[in-house]
């Protein structure tokens, strides 16, 4: 299989006529008429409403569940449980998975599901699920990662032995230690004049995503399985629907809605199995959409971290070492992914020594899902507070530091990966230069930069172009659109084509007719999905010249493309008018067959992305309450195939960011439940909170890519805390080094800072 | 909850028989922004709503006295865009237009806001600093009370059973006087208040405080009446010595509690910093009148 | 089965009937009773704005009325928005100017911006900010709809 276009024929000095440009996007008109439809938003006839029962406890053994009160309520069409999931062995990838959505021995945490029934009317659902009687064995419960750590905390799993110790053989709850190294670290610390050593923190959170999942599964007579749903992975979730349901694959048809917001945490499923095995019993279409209270305590959120970052520099600047412990907590089963952290902290400065080690923790709470650059953003917090402190330590201005130590080409990077054309430099550069940059700091306020860095993602992923008789084109395409890729991508089919972009129209795929995709993640959609649609028109404008050449009596290789019709390939093949192709699919199409082109690719040559970050700050210094006055994001997308789309991503991962670092967080009581579980307690950014958010594109193209493009949706969130931070340090004279940085904890540092005054 | 009864009464009369005579748990339907999102959240169940809208009394504001009536169901939008309450009570609308979003303002009332009993509530402070009457109506007859007599604890009120708040009054604004509301919240809206402060003072005509009212919300059961703050205002102009000495006695006065908005020790400090500045803002309204 | 209330109501500008229970909301029944799922739910509990419509002209969270209530007033969603081909100036601009993303929020977000502009045509970039603060959007970080709001009210002022 071909994992990367032979000739990307990416060209820097091609005229592009519609790459680069920021056409309305066709998916947009339904969405502005409300016309869109998303997990929730499907109605069948006879269709029943699902609800899950979830255990109030963060730990209890389930000694049973009795439904039969719940099963004889009038309007009850099925209740499942645990017995209506096949048995899988614990402590398998397929085990916890199973478990995660419907909860076997034990419930491990506060709104873990136990059991769910499927009812004539949302009222009739949720009396049923009161008459549900559930026999609990409560058991100590632990929620702080540092906490499960320790040789005394209550087990989650009996099975786990910590992986990459050796000689592991108590149960514990520290899942994997993970040693990433290179170079010598120690020797590297001796050279070094300057050392930086903190410790930080960060709270668990949650994407927050404002599109709840929501499901409807359908099933036949002959066992036919069909699941509308929004995620961002609709072949995945078929294949583990498979493995844990036990049904053949092609015995389900995933069919992706629209999806409002995922950013990571759509890439598991929740509801979807137990919709399924309601929709079984019941014989009748089942919907399940989550409520906001179920999405914040049974949902994946994200990793909490502690960790421990120290780096040494000489007085020229050149940092000569880097070492880093870190914690993950992972929630009740693992699966952080985070193996990201030690391999992008410090990826993009030109480090030779490096030494990290991380543990993934379980605990007490929803197992953890990606948000954007899954465990990273979390300790360039901590990593980024180093480098500024390093850099005025040594009397140098903060993107000066990062300039000198900045990757560049040919570097070789901790995971093992030569970079090619990257750019660091460049978009460091752009941000110094930049107007945010240059103007002064206003007076009370507080400015700070921080870099970022994400390797971007290639991956599994398939499409399909298919040429109309009239010449316009359909794309089915596989990787979920969490954005508006579907535009760029139809952008990118034209341009190859020659043909306006509103000739273009691209469905997203339902599992049935396209090969495996791969999640939505990594940044992967744009770039990858592009390289595939790419191939697939070159391979439509083979066959193109083929029919031409038909058309005409001559060789096949006599024929080229060229923005958008087959020209003879030279004088001395003949004098024939250029065939557009419109001309030759009415000609052709009905004698010799449909024109189209399809491509199965494991997409690789991904080019890895920066940004640099610049905030201006203002503290108040009587409250603690911070206000962002000016934020500009400086970012290398490779190639801009949509500007508005691009500073879109740019603006949204920063405002995302802006949460993280100011208010969000999850609040857990005493009993291990979840104590902010609505959007009212859990602090997101509303529109009065943030100013107009500056964006800066820089292009170092990825020439690996037809069009150079470099995906863009995770970095922006990477640098952002990190570089707020930096900003009130400037306000209030410490850098906080906990997440987040809500005003109480400002007020105490602001306090302390003025005692240490006198 | 499938048998919820639903009432829409015309009369005052009539809510207060439906309420009185309710079997099982019954509550007041106004804006609905606090009674229809417990029962989502299944924080409450009752067997009967009377929904008290079509009642002219509660929905209406008059010009009483040089003062106003504000029926307790008009929504927030309503006494937002009233001009003269603006320029009379400026420190009332400031708290109101703090419930809430802009969707919530459209139904939330001040009769909600106060009868839901939450020491956070942000119109409270500012009613209780302006000494806003309640009117009730009850099986029993009609009865007034000052403002701050009907919270008893948090989700709880004074008020019997059968009984309705059908408006508020409050007097016409005195010459050289002002009132404001502010509060302290994480974000700049959308929050529940860590600390609300109300202030409503009056001057004599060289600048000295002659009175003060001084509320806090969200520190205690209730909202507090702080009457050490107040002495604090009085007889000073308001100086930077009394300042301090009113924003000691507000923190003094609170008796908060650890939750997921704010530590007991951060809306003690809190406290002090925003009564300073809620009573420099009145003073300032106090100067212009 | 259980109580149920009839209800008679205007959509839209179309004379609508239903019947429904008396905790369901007006945001249940416009989902589920009539079907028209532009009007989103993010949280049903009145803090997120995709539920936003308008209830005799007031912008109102449809999750926090109770369909009764709504009992001979008129109502406007988004489907109601266009009128026939025409989009209006609001939904023009969010597609030109990027003004979303992912588009769960949209709906509530083009109602709210709508109802601003009906009393404010010419509104800061500060009220527009704060009008919308009841709006949560997760995708565009706010810029892209406040630049929307602003192009499409300049439209609407014709100036």
């Amino acid at each position: 299989m071909a994992t990367i276009l032979e000739k990307s024929g990416f060209n820097p000095d091609k005229k592009l006529k519609i790459v680069g440009t920021s056409p309305v996007k066709h998916d947009g008109i339904d969405k502005v008429t409300g016309r869109a439809k998303f997990g929730a938003d499907l109605y069948l006839p006879g269709m029943l409403v699902g609800k899950i029962l979830r255990s109030p406890h963060p730990h209890a053994r389930i000694k049973s569940i009795d439904i039969s009160a719940a099963e004889k309520l009038p309007g009850v069409k099925a209740v499942v449980t645990r017995a209506d999931f096949p048995e899988i062995k614990a402590g398998t990838p397929d085990g916890d998975m199973t478990r995660n959505a419907m909860a076997r021995e034990k419930a491990l945490y506060d709104g873990h599901p136990v059991a769910a029934v499927a009812a004539t009317s949302e009222s009739i659902a949720k009396a049923a699920l009161k008459l549900i009687k559930v026999d609990y064995e409560i058991l100590p419960h632990v929620i702080d990662p540092v906490e499960a750590m320790k040789p005394t905390a209550p087990i989650l799993h009996e099975h786990v032995r910590t992986k990459g110790v050796k000689g592991a053989d108590q149960p514990t709850n520290v899942i994997e230690r993970l040693d990433l190294a290179m170079g010598d670290a120690d020797a590297g610390f001796k050279e070094a004049d300057v050392i930086v050593e903190h410790e930080y923190d960060t709270k668990p959170m949650h994407q927050g995503y404002i599109e709840p999942q929501g499901c409807v599964a359908t099933c036949t007579e002959d066992g036919q399985i069909e699941l509308w749903c929004c995620t961002q992975a609709p072949w995945v979730f078929r294949d583990r629907l498979s493995n844990i349901l036990k049904i053949e694959a092609a015995k389900i048809r995933v069919q992706q809605s629209e999806m409002g917001g995922g950013f990571g945490g759509k890439t598991g499923f929740y509801g979807e199995p137990v919709a399924i095995q309601l929709a079984r019993k019941a014989k009748r279409p089942v919907k399940i959409a989550l409520t906001r209270n179920e999405v914040f305590r049974a949902t994946g959120p994200v990793s909490g971290t502690k960790s421990r970052i120290k780096i040494g520099a000489k007085k020229d600047g050149t940092i000569t070492a880097a070492e880093a412990e870190l914690a993950f907590q992972t929630g009740a089963f693992t699966g952080s992914m985070f193996i990201n952290a030690p391999q992008a902290m410090f990826t993009r400065y030109n480090l030779k020594n490096v030494k990290t080690v991380s543990y993934e923790v379980v605990s007490n709470r929803p197992k953890v899902n990606s948000f954007r650059a899954p465990c990273v953003p979390q300790v360039v917090f901590g990593v980024e507070g180093v480098i500024d402190e390093l850099a005025r330590k040594i009397g140098m201005d903060p993107i000066d530091f990062r300039l000198k130590n900045a990757a560049t080409e040919g570097y070789k990077t901790i995971y093992g990966e030569t970079f090619g054309p990257i750019g660091f430099v460049e978009t460091l550069k752009a941000a110094k230069a930049c107007d945010h940059y240059t103007s002064p700091v206003p007076p009370g306020q507080g400015r700070g930069v921080a870099a970022g860095f994400w390797f971007n993602r290639g991956g599994e992923t398939t499409g399909t172009l298919n040429i109309a008789i009239d010449g316009s084109v359909t794309l089915i395409l596989g990787t979920s659109d969490v954005a508006g890729s579907r535009i760029s991508i139809s952008m990118m089919a034209a341009e190859e084509l020659g043909i306006p972009v509103d000739k273009v129209r691209a469905i997203m795929a339902d599992t049935h007719s396209l090969g495996f995709n791969r999640v939505t993640a990594g940044s992967r959609t744009t770039f990858s999905t592009g390289m595939v649609i790419v191939d697939s028109a070159r391979k439509a404008i083979a066959e193109l010249c083929k029919r031409a050449a038909g058309l005409w009596g001559v060789p096949d290789d006599a024929v080229t493309f060229e923005d958008g019709y087959c020209k003879p390939a030279g004088a001395n093949v003949g004098t024939f008018e250029p065939l557009s192709i419109a001309q030759i699919a009415a000609k052709t199409m009905a004698t010799h067959g449909a024109i189209a082109g399809h491509s199965e690719m494991n997409v690789t040559g991904a080019g890895p992305g920066f940004g640099l970050h610049i905030v201006d700050v203002e503290v108040d210094q009587e409250t603690g309450r911070a206000d962002i006055k000016r934020y500009t994001v400086v970012e290398d997308a490779g190639k801009a195939i949509h500007p508005l789309q691009v500073e879109g991503q740019y603006q949204g991962g920063a405002v995302q960011g802006i949460g993280w670092a100011l208010n969000e967080e999850y609040y857990y009581g005493e009993d291990g439940r979840l104590q902010n579980p609505s959007f009212l307690d859990y602090r997101m950014p509303v529109a009065s909170d943030v100013p107009m958010i500056g964006t800066e594109i820089v292009e170092v193209p990825n020439p690996r890519h037809p069009y150079g493009l470099r995906g863009v949706g995770e970095v922006p969130v990477v640098p952002t805390m990190a570089a707020i931070a930096n900003a009130i340090g400037q306000c209030i004279g410490v850098r906080p080094s906990s997440l987040p940085m809500s005003p109480p904890k400002l007020l105490k540092l602001i306090e302390e800072a003025r005692a240490k005054r006198g | 909850m499938t048998d919820l009864r639903y009432e829409a009464p015309a009369t005052l009369q009539a809510a207060v028989a439906l309420l009185a005579g309710a079997t099982g748990p019954a509550r007041v339907l106004a804006g609905g922004t606090d009674v229809i999102v417990q029962m989502e959240t299944d924080l409450i169940e009752p067997a009967l709503l009377v929904d008290i809208k079509k009642i002219p009394e509660v929905r209406q504001i008059t010009a009483e006295n040089g003062g106003f009536r504000i029926g307790a169901a008009v929504p927030g939008m309503e006494i937002m865009s009233h001009a003269a309450l603006n320029k009379a009570w400026p420190g009332v609308i400031d708290g109101v237009k703090l419930i809430g979003s802009i969707q919530v303002r459209g139904r939330a009332s001040i009769g909600g806001n106060l009868c839901n009993g939450s020491p956070a509530a942000d119109s409270v402070p500012a009613l209780i600093a302006a000494g806003a009457i309640a009117r009730i109506i009850g099986p029993n007859g009609t009865r007034e009370a000052p403002v701050e007599a009907i919270p008893v604890g948090p989700g709880k009120t004074s008020l019997q059973k059968g009984e309705i708040i059908a408006s508020f009054f409050l007097p016409a604004r005195p010459a050289n006087s002002g009132d404001a509301y502010q509060r302290f919240t994480p974000r700049t809206e959308m929050d529940i208040a860590v600390v609300g402060v109300g202030v409503n003072l009056m001057l004599d005509a060289g600048g000295t405080c002659t009175a003060a009212r001084v509320a806090l919300g969200a520190v205690a059961p209730t909202v507090l009446l702080v009457k050490e703050a107040a002495d604090a205002l009085i007889g000073s102009r308001l100086d930077e010595a009394a300042l301090d000495k009113l924003a000691q006695a507000a923190s003094a006065a609170c008796r908060p509690i650890d939750d997921k908005r704010g530590t007991k020790e951060y809306r003690i400090k809190v406290a002090g910093v925003l009564a300073k500045r809620t009573a420099q803002q009145a003073l300032e309204r106090a100067r212009t009148k | 089965m259980s109580k149920k209330y009839h209800v008679t109501t205007t959509i839209n500008g179309d004379d609508t009937e239903f019947l429904c229970e008396a905790q369901q909301t007006l945001l249940d029944v416009l989902r589920d009773e009539l079907m028209l799922s532009g009007t989103k739910e993010g949280c049903a509990t009145g803090d997120c704005g995709a539920c936003t419509v308008t209830v005799d002209g007031t912008m109102v969270c449809s999750c926090l009325v109770l369909a009764v209530e709504v009992e001979g007033t008129k109502v406007e969603t988004i489907e109601g928005m266009a009128k026939g081909d025409t989009l209006h100036p609001l939904q023009q601009k969010f597609l030109e100017l990027n003004g979303l993303q992912c588009g769960i929020c949209t709906p509530g977000i083009l109602i709210a911006a709508k109802a601003l502009l009906e009393r404010n045509p010419d509104p800061t970039e500060t009220e527009i900010r704060y009008w919308l603060a009841g709006n949560l959007c997760r995708c565009t970080g706010y810029d892209k709809i406040v630049r929307s709001v602003q192009a499409a009210a300049k439209e609407m002022r014709g100036a």
